[in-house]
């Protein structure tokens, strides 16, 4: 079994409420030096092996992010 | 009640409009109620199974759905019934999504753009006026530009889209409705539904079923989606049977 993790940001012209309501938190707590926050999702997927990295692929562009608002990257774990 | 009167009834009656219900669906009970007010019979559709029981149009009700979990509408999008609604609405069937089924039918790639948290990240929940813009199969009834209130009521609900989406939507009427005096949730460009570019595939994020009766509803100006429906597949009946 191999781990595969597939991380979703939200693009970078769609705007991140919660990033921004956690940023104004990090703000309130003397954290100055945090100058911008985007908050996405991880999916950490376990996979027979061989891994078929394209099949993770259309996992992530079907399911596990939705490409219109949504990038995704994936990261095979060794 | 006249002859022919009985017979307009008895049309409207023939009428099948399907409910999906979701596990987490809400407003599946107002939806097939306001179906019913408006003269057709509602059809109780169960999101398991394929089976879509001859219906003339479909509605996705707000709510829940699968719990909002991954994205809202997200996992309803890939449910047993979505499949025939989805191929079926590419031939030609009407669907109306509210609030959730918005979502859905944004999921599903039928509509374009999708909904997003809030700006102001707070569940918005209060009556709203809405202009109309687009005539299609679910808005006929209106006046162009008629101004309607109706319950909002969403925590998701804030429509984005890229540039060039947003740009083209506009470009081809295909704004269905717009928020009239504040935006409950931060939409581009006050976007409160749109419709594909046949007019049969429609999304509105503010629920016109909670507006089509006067001891419960803000106004019964919801009433026009229903009426709206069932006069565009008696029209296409008639012109179909000559």
């Amino acid at each position: 079994m191999t781990r595969v993790v597939v991380d979703v940001m939200l693009k970078t012209e769609i705007s991140d409420p919660q990033g921004q309501a956690v940023l104004s938190a990090l703000t309130k707590l003397g954290h100055q030096g945090v100058q911008a926050v985007r908050q996405g999702k991880r999916f950490e997927l376990e996979v027979t092996d061989p891994v078929d990295e394209a099949a993770i692929r259309q996992i992530a562009d079907t399911l596990l992010a939705n490409p219109v608002i949504e990038d995704f990257s994936v990261h095979v774990q060794t | 009640m006249t002859a022919s009167a009985q017979d307009v009834a008895g049309d409207l009656a023939d009428v099948r409009i399907g409910v999906v219900t979701f596990p987490g669906s809400l407003d599946d009970g107002d939806a097939a109620r306001a179906v019913r007010l408006a003269g057709g019979s509602p059809v109780a559709l169960w999101h398991g199974t394929h089976d879509l029981e001859a219906v003339d149009a479909v509605i996705l009700p707000g709510g829940f759905s699968y719990g909002d979990y991954l994205r809202a509408g997200a996992i309803a999008s890939f449910s047993p019934i979505m499949r025939e609604i989805i191929d079926a609405a590419r031939r030609g069937l009407p669907v109306l999504g509210i609030c959730n089924g918005f979502q859905v039918l944004c999921e599903a790639g039928l509509l374009p753009g999708a909904l997003t948290r809030n700006a102001h990240l707070h569940f918005r929940n209060r009556d709203q006026c809405l202009r109309i813009e687009a005539r299609t199969a679910w808005t006929g009834d209106f006046e162009p530009g008629a101004e309607i209130v109706v319950p909002v009521k969403n925590g998701e609900g804030r429509y984005v889209a890229g540039a060039e989406v947003l740009a083209a939507v506009e470009a081809e009427g295909r704004v269905l409705a717009r928020y009239v005096g504040a935006n409950p949730n931060g939409s581009s460009r006050d976007i409160a539904g749109v419709t594909d570019s046949t007019g049969r595939i429609v999304g509105l994020m503010p629920h016109p079923e909670h507006a089509v009766e006067a001891l419960t509803g803000p106004s019964t100006d919801g009433l026009g989606f229903f009426t709206s429906i069932l006069a565009s597949i008696l029209g296409a009946r008639a012109v179909s049977t000559g």
